[in-house]
């Protein structure tokens, strides 16, 4: 059976570190993070608290007349958990306002648009604060390109980029994530009855291993093969990962004089800290 | 001969040198304060690692006021200083600089460039062409940069050309966290080098590596003081900013080897002429080192000489 490595005590040790250390650096003391009562969010919110103190942590529960109340219960119990500072603002007023005009929107276009008001809404509370936006989105969807580009994807720093869901469950477990979040189908929840493995087509634990091992090991596709994955499944999963590229590139500019953006005109995001 | 040597296991700032110098500054009053003999930085520690296109910006000639200043700091004592060094002919190495006694004894400039993975060394500096041991006032030394010492042919060459100790500046990331360790596995990885070579060759390493992060990269600490039989006389701490001392008695490396003399049993021609062999290269042809680049000397095609009899 393939282990995907999950030292927790490490993780844990390292990532709050990490947290620390990325905001003092550009002289702040505080982030704001999105709560949306799932475990990635409430997992990235609980490492920031032990970071830099809850009082210098905002949880902000964003909730539309469409989300499960489950999820802002949830939301609530991290915050009760942890002691961080909270903030809800309800997104219907503004997602209603602007579907007025466009009726015939979606499910998708609809979802995105919460995710990106959500964005507005972090970034906002960033100035307001004096803060830095906390990222949630872990390695599994950003591989594979489950999530909304400057929506949820968005932020300043992100000390779950690097993990796979399966470890993210694990060290949620390990910092004390109320258990019923860590237990629960992991859910977008922008639209009734979504699940991620609903809409993916196959679980995050199966998916984690094939990544684990084509991503992390570059095994190539015979060796997956005969790992024991399906053909069919290591084609749908490296082609999601390939058209998901853009998502985790800045925009294509087009190249005219000797030295462009992100291409030779190349520093660190921690030039001079 | 005994001498006490410290390391200073710092958190850099990248690309402020100026910030970087009083760190320095500040290090090495610590590091007299503690009686030490020699202080080590880590690779890079003046500039900071993922410099990028900042390598010009920082980059100091020896003939720099930066540099005078750090010599004017060696004054009574010794050190060894991680910066991006500027050759006359405008080349940018990653370079280690062993100050005594306000002068620059020698200078290493690091061989091999890691440019796989998250590295990207070679792209922006120049291939050191050497691997030398030095004479200092405590005995012969040699400087040994990071990656350098993942090629056991620069610890071998050091230990042959008479280096009773390496120096290893180093500014290693952590990555890899497989289960049931306290730390992440390069830094496993590099324990077992630092070891492996003290032993191996009988002589002391001095290992330093720094701490923080740059752009999420963080490092992983740990620098360590081996003696000969592969002990540790100093341990840092892991992923924290720390300073170690300890002390270095020559006479272990006497000790070791007489026990286990590996280097006088070594067979140099041997390693030489298979060497040649296996890069099909006859003995009379050899690599030009200097500052006109790598070539090899007379080389042309050859023609099989049948033996008289």
């Amino acid at each position: 059976m393939i282990q995907i490595p999950t030292n927790v005590t490490l993780l844990r040790r390292i990532l709050v570190s990490f947290i620390r250390n990325e905001v003092e650096k550009v002289g702040l003391e505080r982030v704001v993070v999105g709560l949306s009562g799932g475990v990635d969010s409430s997992l990235s919110a609980m490492l920031a608290a032990e970071a830099l103190g809850p009082s210098n942590v905002l949880g902000i529960m964003m909730p539309y007349k469409g989300s499960s109340p489950e999820s802002l219960a949830h939301a609530e119990l991290v915050v009760q958990k942890s002691s961080i500072q909270s903030l809800t603002v309800d997104i219907t007023p503004q997602i209603d306002a602007y579907f007025e005009r466009f009726p015939d929107a979606d499910q998708r276009r609809r979802g995105n648009k919460m995710a990106r008001e959500r964005m507005t809404i972090l970034y906002d509370h960033s100035a307001r604060w004096n803060a830095l936006v906390l990222g949630t989105s872990n390695k599994t969807e950003l591989l594979l390109g489950y999530g909304t580009l400057y929506g949820d994807m968005a932020s300043a720093i992100n000390p779950l980029g690097d993990l796979y869901k399966t470890q993210v469950w694990a060290l949620a477990e390990e910092v004390d994530v109320p258990d019923v979040i860590v237990q629960k189908k992991p859910s977008a929840d922008l639209w009734a009855d979504q699940t991620d493995e609903g809409e993916l087509g196959f679980s995050y634990r199966d998916v984690d291993r094939l990544l684990y091992l084509m991503v992390d090991e570059r095994y190539s596709c015979p060796e997956l093969i005969a790992a024991g994955f399906a053909a069919p499944f290591v084609d749908e999963v490296t082609l999601r990962i390939m058209n998901s590229q853009f998502k985790r590139r800045l925009p294509v500019i087009a190249k005219v004089s000797e030295r462009t953006i992100d291409r030779d005109f190349r520093y660190a995001r921690d030039w001079g800290k | 001969m005994a001498f006490k040597v410290a390391v200073a296991q710092i958190k850099p700032k990248l690309g402020d040198l100026q910030s970087n110098l009083s760190l320095y500054e500040e290090k090495i009053g610590q590091g007299r304060k503690a009686g030490a003999d020699l202080l080590l930085f880590p690779e890079l520690s003046l500039t900071g690692y993922f410099l990028r296109d900042m390598v010009p910006n920082v980059a100091l000639k020896l003939s720099s006021g930066e540099v005078k200043k750090l010599e004017r700091l060696s004054r009574g004592a010794a050190f060894v200083a991680g910066l991006v060094e500027e050759s006359s002919d405008y080349r940018f190495y990653n370079a280690a600089v062993y100050f005594e006694d306000g002068e620059i004894r020698h200078v290493h400039r690091k061989v091999y460039l890691p440019t796989y993975g998250m590295f990207d060394e070679q792209r922006y500096f120049a291939r050191g062409d050497r691997i030398r041991a030095f004479d200092t006032k405590f005995g012969r030394m040699a400087m040994l940069i990071c990656e350098d010492l993942w090629h056991p042919s620069t610890a071998y060459l050091a230990a042959l050309d008479g280096a009773l100790a390496i120096l290893c500046p180093s500014t290693s990331p952590l990555r890899g966290i497989t289960d049931g360790q306290a730390q992440d596995d390069n830094a496993l990885y590099w324990e077992l080098l630092n070891r492996t070579y003290a032993q191996t060759f009988g002589l002391f390493l001095i290992y330093g590596n720094r701490v923080g992060f740059e752009d999420g990269v963080g490092f992983w600490g740990g620098s360590e003081i081996l003696d000969p039989f592969g002990q540790r006389i100093g341990k840092a701490k892991y992923y924290e900013e720390d300073f170690i001392i300890g002390e270095v008695a020559i006479d272990s490396v006497r000790r070791k080897r007489t026990m286990a003399p590996l280097l006088r049993d070594e067979d140099v021609d041997l390693t030489i002429n298979e060497l040649m062999r296996i890069r099909g290269r006859p003995s009379d042809l050899k690599k030009v080192q200097g500052l006109d680049g790598l070539r090899v000397k007379g080389a042309k095609k050859l023609r099989v000489k049948k033996k008289r009899r």
